[in-house]
């Protein structure tokens, strides 16, 4: 069948459920209840500290065939997805399905672990490295979902993804279970993505190298929601969950993005007094952000809020005023995790509030803008963030879908072309966000609006902002690259790129060798 | 016929850019090419086809040639095997480099 | 006929394939690629059929000239004759010393012009006077070939010629670039001042380039696209310039219609230099987008 994204969907895909095509970003109205966790009573005197994950695993009642999860919020420098694989795999559990927020660089000494059949399945945000590579060359016993973050809280908050036993890296935690990411020697800040896994999860096992005698305060995850306590040398290496502070590109090409993006909020329609935005992690993102602050400081207009990753630079914006305040599922930098320490209006939250797609609000519902990235573009405004030139799962969905469907208007930043390649094309290899969720492409050579928005492309050309036909701007990339001979694809599925609402957007095939 | 004279390379290896080498070939094995490029799908057939084009113009009839493309665009090619010819087909004493 | 603006003229490496190839969207007026200074004498082949093919095949969106290395090195002349048929809009020389040395590159245009079918006089010249010997030929080669567009001064070799260095208050190249504007005026063509090649000293960029600007110079050479923003910013009139030149030209245009021999403003006689002077201000503020181009149309 053809979903309504203009996929060929197969009716049926081996080790996947029944299929429902993608038929619209708010086409499908949930029924029923929200799943819940198993109830759990401890009375007082209940040790929950253990003294090694073997007996924590043991005492989760772990078996054969469950479906465990993590966070990825230690990012490059999460130890314990590692550490827990590896002991579980020592103990001889098989056939374990996989359910990270995201898989990372860090996750390739994972594959071991696929290939002799303790991990049978894996459900996630992305991933890259050779795990992607892995992920896309295999097909595992069960498809691989691939899910943005308000589809993954969808998705366990529904029921559809059940976590059996969820292990939390902990940065700080107590010895009643209170956690805590902004204080010990792997703070990440944020634990937007564990606290939803906290909720939903049959057991939840708090691994920490920074145990924390008496009550931790301030509590992101509290007390009644984790079983076990495993404290352990190093759950992180914090060079890699954060890179000192995030500084401002010096790259030209970036910079002439961020000044063109920060036009396009200025003008497009929505900048005013208490406006509100997401602006991803990406340097022209970043960049954009210090020449939107020049823009409000002039104009004296200050957001009501940002949400999203939050790197080091919007933390200075709270500071100084331009953003009242900031929501904050993951934090970048140190910058961020001091500033989510240190500033009161600095909100920790968690991915539910931020993305999820069936509950009664989340914020990405009321974002005036949201800039994000892409890895190509086709001219319906199809958005790729997941696949690579060889069609190589290389990335994550993240956010991207959650926020572009949310938010008055989705701006895209990319350069027409990288290296060789045309980054605005025909059709994209994988859909991640639909092209009617997106209003604004701006590349280094031109801006194309989306035909709905007439309203937007009059704005922006009443501001005399390089406005072009999607057309003109693909006929422009490949008028400097040449055009691109299709990428030799089997007819093998390997994974399934799901919509925020669970429904079917795209399939990823094994790419020819 | 043309004659290569020397193995000669011309390009680099940074981004947008693509080194090319050229050596004799053996005579009667034509021109052999191996190609490493990040964009060896989308644009594989069409780097080999511009270096065969330029080598056949110059008359070479055997070579080895290999290349390790960084994303170059055709322009950047051409430039490259056209620069990569004239120095290995030059006379001794117009070199480049020894001028 | 308008002249083009020649505020921000931006260098790129001439044997560098990424940075020829995006030279042209950051906003430059003009574009330089470089064969001399830029290239290494191992690299100059490559570098000369690369920017060739460069100009043969990219659309840029403004003026694209190519800085050859001087006729007297061994390149020179191989640079013309691999450059010239894929019709550069002008050709920069270096280190120029005499008119001679423009008369005979202007020799060498004129025949690629004929052999190639261009139009006779569509490539144009300048010269970067680096030397005091070219200094004091200034006016004469500034005024060699009607092809002569625009006078630059290449600041580090002249200072090094002068056996001090460049700073960036730039009391050692004052006279020098005065003598420029003076000899480019006489020959109405442009002048351009040097390079700034402090990348992380932005002040000290728009402290120099404010300086060229109030000599008189038309515009500056840049080293980075970062740069050519600041060039721009320094080249734009204020708002209170802007609205005075369009009611001094306002003025002028109805006392031309009612062909009134006197013109007032504000309680003040307008001469011509006033009108000349509130021209060239639109065509700045035009350039950075403040008016529209109708506004230049008497």
């Amino acid at each position: 069948m053809i979903n309504a994204a203009g996929r060929f969907i197969p009716d049926t895909l081996p080790g996947y459920r029944d299929i429902r095509p993608y038929a619209g970003p708010f086409a499908t109205v949930p029924d029923g209840r929200r799943a819940g966790q198993k109830i759990k009573a401890f009375r007082p005197g209940t040790s929950k500290v253990l003294a090694s994950l073997e007996e924590a695993i043991e005492a989760s009642g772990l078996k054969d065939g469950m479906t465990i999860s993590f966070h990825h919020a230690l990012r490059n420098g999460d130890r314990v997805m590692n550490m827990v694989m590896q002991t579980i795999a020592a103990m001889g559990f098989r056939n374990l399905r996989l359910a990270p927020s995201s898989f990372l660089d860090a996750n390739d000494d994972l594959i071991p672990y696929f290939e002799s059949g303790v991990i049978v399945a894996a459900q996630c945000s992305g991933a890259r490295g050779r795990l992607g590579a892995y992920l896309t060359t295999h097909r595992l016993q069960e498809m691989t979902i691939l899910r943005p973050h308000g589809g993954r809280a969808r998705a366990i908050t529904s029921g559809e993804l059940h976590i059996d036993v969820a292990f939390l890296a902990a940065p700080a935690c107590d010895r009643m279970g209170n956690i805590n990411g902004i204080e010990g020697p792997a703070a990440c800040g944020s634990l937007g993505y564990a606290m939803v896994d906290a909720r939903y999860a049959d057991t939840v096992i708090a691994v920490t190298d920074h145990l924390v005698e008496g009550a931790l305060c301030p509590v992101s995850i509290p007390q009644h929601l984790v079983d076990y306590i495993v404290p352990v040398s190093s759950i992180g290496d914090p060079r890699g969950i954060s890179s000192g502070a995030l500084r401002i590109t010096t790259n030209p090409r970036d910079l002439l993005l961020a000044k063109l993006t920060a036009r396009v909020i200025e003008t497009a329609g929505y900048y005013r007094e208490g406006f509100s935005m997401q602006l991803g992690a990406g340097a022209a993102s970043v960049a954009a952000g210090r020449y939107l602050r020049d823009i409000m400081l002039r104009d004296r207009i200050t957001a009501s809020f940002a949400i999203g990753g939050i790197p080091g630079p919007f933390c200075d914006l709270l500071d100084e005023g331009i953003i009242q305040t900031l929501f904050d599922t993951q934090s970048f930098d140190a910058r961020a995790i001091q500033s989510l320490r240190d500033n009161p209006r600095h909100q920790e939250y968690d991915v539910d509030h931020y993305a999820n797609p069936w509950n009664k609000g989340a914020m990405v519902n009321h974002l005036d803008y949201v800039v994000l990235g892409a890895t190509e573009v086709d001219v319906d405004f199809n958005v790729n963030v997941i696949t690579d030139s060889h069609g190589t799962i290389m990335g994550a969905v993240g956010g991207h879908p959650d926020a572009s469907a949310g938010a008055r208007c989705t701006i895209i930043t990319t350069p027409l072309i990288r290296g060789r390649l045309p980054i605005v094309t025909d059709r994209v290899q994988t859909i991640c966000t639909p092209g009617e969720t997106v209003d604004v492409i701006v590349t280094d050579r031109g801006i194309a609006v989306h035909p709905s928005r007439e309203d937007l492309r009059e704005n922006l050309m009443k501001a005399r902002l390089p406005v072009m036909d999607i057309k003109e701007l693909r006929d422009l990339a490949y008028s400097i690259t040449g055009e691109p001979d299709p990428l030799p694809i089997t007819d093998e599925p390997v994974a399934v790129v799901e919509y925020r609402d669970g429904t079917v957007l795209d399939v990823i095939w094994k790419p020819q060798d | 016929m043309a004659l290569i004279q020397r193995p000669a390379q011309a390009g680099t290896l940074e981004s947008s850019d693509i080194l090319i080498m050229i050596a004799p070939g053996e005579p009667g094995k034509g021109i052999v090419i191996s190609l490493e490029s990040p964009v060896q799908k989308q644009f594989g057939r069409r780097i080999t086809s511009i270096v065969t084009r330029h080598l056949q113009q110059a008359d070479i009839q055997d070579a080895e040639v290999h290349i390790q493309d960084r994303g170059a665009l055709d322009y950047a090619i051409e430039a490259r095997i056209e620069t990569a010819i004239a120095r290995a087909t030059a006379p001794a004493d117009k070199e480049p480099g020894n001028a | 006929m308008h002249e083009s603006l020649r505020r921000a003229m931006l260098f790129a490496p001439g044997n560098n394939p990424g940075l020829l190839q995006h030279a042209g969207i950051y906003g430059a007026d003009s574009l330089i690629f470089d064969l001399e200074d830029a290239v290494s004498i191992h690299e100059k082949d490559a570098a000369r059929i690369l920017v060739r093919n460069a100009l043969a095949t990219i659309r840029y969106p403004c003026e694209v000239g190519v800085r050859i290395n001087h006729i007297s090195t061994p390149w020179g002349f191989d640079d013309l004759a691999a450059i010239l048929p894929a019709r550069p809009d002008f050709i920069r020389l270096p280190k120029c010393e005499e008119a001679e040395e423009i008369k005979r590159i202007d020799d060498i245009v004129t025949k690629a012009e004929r052999r190639y079918g261009f139009p006779e006089g569509s490539i144009r010249l300048m010269a970067a006077i680096e030397s005091p010997r070219g200094l004091r030929n200034a006016f004469e080669i500034a005024s060699a070939s009607p092809r002569m567009m625009a006078l630059a001064i290449g600041g580090e070799d002249f200072a090094t010629s002068l056996k001090t260095t460049k700073t960036k208050d730039g009391a050692e190249l004052f006279a020098a670039r005065s003598m420029i504007v003076y000899a480019a005026r006489e020959a109405d063509i442009s002048p351009i001042d040097s390079v700034f090649s402090d990348l992380q000293d932005e002040e000290g960029f728009i402290r120099e380039t404010e300086l060229a600007r109030q000599l008189g110079f038309d515009g500056k050479s840049c080293v980075h696209p970062r740069q050519i923003e600041l060039v721009h910013r320094v080249f734009t009139p204020s708002e209170k310039e802007i609205q005075s030149a369009q009611r001094i030209l306002k003025a002028y245009r109805e006392a031309m219609a009612r062909k009134a021999g006197v013109v007032a403003v504000d309680g003040k006689m307008i001469d011509a230099p006033m009108i000349i002077r509130a021209r060239r201000t639109l065509a700045h503020a035009v350039a950075a987008g403040l008016v529209p181009q109708e506004d230049l149309n008497d």
